[in-house]
């Protein structure tokens, strides 16, 4: 590790440190009468450490528990009263969600990117729609999904796309539009068909445009899994800060937000390395924006 | 830049004991208007006749905003003639031409390919195994110099590595005709020479067709058997054609030095500098500059 690095990760840990020792001292040294951050609105580090600690280890959340054996078809159920989730699998509905919220959002942002894109009639009539339903704070459909779809994970999944879907549509539609006039007039003279044109030219226009997004359009995905949980559901990383909050439980609410983040964040360094394997032929400068 | 199906391409092919036949390349009476917005239209190049022959090397020069990439353009099929007709081998073209390999101005390289698969692709569209594609366009990036750096992506090769990627990639499709706009013009002046004596030195071999856009006179006359001269725009026109009879093979930077470079130069330039001095007045309004980059590809 060369001095540069260690000092910078050293910089870093010490923000930690430091929002972390504030946070201790707020909440457990009494000043005056009473406490900084008194420990009812923040609880303590400490606190919410081992009840992370207490998540992970002690395996359940809930006291119902059933003697069936584990049934793998139930893992995913949210709504089994007779099944005590354990924080992984709580981790699991929220990732699967997620991930179906990406991969449906992602398929059809690059359809009808695609198609929009090479058809200016279609996208001048669409324009205005999409641009009203894009401006759509889409928190507010929660509960449509929820009244369509139940309290299962499809209306976590349904929010997730359409938060997905714009980013990654946008960022198609730019990318087949913007393709370059010269790559393009230069690709026709190397004897390329339409059909040719859209796998050598188009495809990998539009797809680094999607990439480009991927850090964007991922953490939509999880934002659109977590909402839904929050707003309605009986399982996910959303449903267990939204108990912990029904009960007043400031630390289960912070030990939630803390698996949460990190959660958020090793996915995040799997889009990294996804996103450097694909994007090898950008620059390294442009490859970074996200 | 005009859009056209490919598949409605028509194919060039040489007209049965016809002299036109050994013509490459034949601008017919051909006239090319741009249409401005507000309704109007801009007249880029007046009524054109001009014909490279199957195995010449002709250069186009003139002062920016001429027309001279419009002209190209149009020979390549990429921009129908408003009027007039070109003909490829003998045969009027419509849609993209087939027997044309065309070098841009600008990087032209897909840059989500390697060199290598650049250079492979216009095998490969057209049918030829990947592999052997592959073989072919490692064999042509050693041609250029660039056996070497076939895994790189354009981005971590200089502007004229990339050019040489460009070359290669037109050259492997053995075009009859070569179009080249203004190819070298964004490379600094040793790279530019240095590639000026490798398109001579590839040209030797089969000595293609070959109408190169240029605005250096030096560059066209140390290239090219003809040098062509067109007027400032709008409707610019053909207003010179000079044989240069410097002796082959050449050396594109040592062949500037001999004292019939410097006759040819002095001939032509005083025919051009006219034509660059009105084009310069002419800027001010602007017109020219606009004009050109709406037809430049």
């Amino acid at each position: 590790m060369n001095p540069q690095r260690f000092k910078l990760l050293f910089l870093q840990a010490l923000v930690a440190v430091l929002l972390v020792g504030f946070w201790h001292v707020g909440s457990t040294v009494p000043v005056g009468g009473g406490y900084l951050l008194p420990k009812f609105f923040f609880s303590t580090p400490a606190d919410v450490g081992l009840q992370v600690w207490k998540l992970f280890a002690e395996g359940t959340t809930q006291i119902v528990r059933c003697s069936d054996p584990i049934d793998p078809s139930r893992l995913l159920s949210t709504s089994d009263p007779c099944f005590g989730k354990t924080v992984w699998q709580h981790l699991l509905i929220t990732l699967t969600e997620g991930m179906l919220a990406f991969v449906i959002g992602a398929v059809a942002g690059v359809a009808l990117g695609f198609w929009l894109a090479r058809n200016r009639m279609l996208s001048a009539v669409f324009e205005p729609y999409i641009k009203m339903l894009n401006a759509l704070p889409r928190v507010v459909l929660a509960p449509i999904f929820m009244l369509w779809l139940g309290l299962g994970i499809w209306s976590k999944v349904a929010l997730g796309v359409t938060l997905v879907f714009f980013i990654v549509f946008f960022n198609v539609y730019q990318g087949v539009r913007e393709v370059s006039g010269v790559i393009l007039a230069n690709a026709r003279m190397l004897g390329m068909s339409e059909r040719q044109l859209f796998a050598h030219v188009y495809w990998p226009s539009a797809l680094s445009w999607m990439f480009s997004s991927l850090h964007t359009s991922v953490g939509f995905a999880i934002i659109g899994a977590v909402v839904g949980e929050y707003l309605g559901s009986a399982a996910g990383l959303g449903y267990l800060i939204n108990q912990a909050e029904g009960t007043f439980d400031t630390t289960g609410v912070f030990a939630g937000m803390v698996i949460l983040a990190v959660f958020v964040l090793v996915i995040d360094g799997l889009v990294t390395l996804v996103e450097k394997r694909l994007l090898v032929w950008r620059p390294p400068a442009a490859a970074g924006q996200t | 830049m005009h859009d056209r199906p490919a598949g409605a391409a028509a194919v060039a092919r040489r007209g049965d004991a016809d002299p036109a036949a050994q013509e490459a390349v034949r601008f017919r009476g051909v006239m090319i208007a741009f249409s401005l917005p507000g309704g109007a239209s801009y007249p880029a190049v007046a009524a054109t006749d001009l014909a490279v022959g199957t195995h010449e090397f002709v250069a186009i020069v003139g002062p920016t905003g001429c027309g001279k990439s419009t002209l190209l353009n149009a020979a390549a099929g990429l921009l129908a003639p408003s009027s007039g007709e070109v003909f490829v081998l003998g045969a009027r073209l419509t849609g993209i031409n087939r027997a044309a390999g065309y070098l841009f101005q600008q990087d032209a390289v897909m840059p989500w390919k390697t060199a290598r698969d650049n250079v492979a692709i216009g095998l490969e569209v057209a049918g030829v195994a990947r592999a052997q594609a592959a073989a072919k366009a490692q064999a042509w990036l050693e041609r250029v110099g660039l056996g070497a750096f076939a895994e790189r992506y354009p981005h971590q090769l200089s502007g004229g590595q990339r050019k040489r990627v460009g070359l290669a990639q037109v050259l492997i499709r053995a075009p009859k005709i070569l179009l080249m706009d203004e190819p070298f013009g964004p490379l600094d002046a040793q790279t530019r020479q240095i590639m000026g004596n490798l398109l001579l030195e590839l040209w030797a071999f089969e000595r293609k067709a070959v109408l190169f856009v240029t605005h250096d006179l030096e560059e066209a006359i140390a290239l090219a058997d003809r040098v062509i001269i067109m007027s400032a725009g709008p409707a610019a026109r053909v207003i010179g054609d000079h044989t240069i009879d410097l002796a082959r093979p050449r050396d594109a930077s040592e062949v500037r030095l001999s004292p019939r470079f410097h006759e040819l130069h002095k001939l032509i330039w005083s025919q051009l500098r006219t034509e660059v001095l009105k084009a310069y007045n002419a800027s001010g309004s602007d017109s020219a500059g606009a004009a050109y980059s709406a037809g430049g590809a």
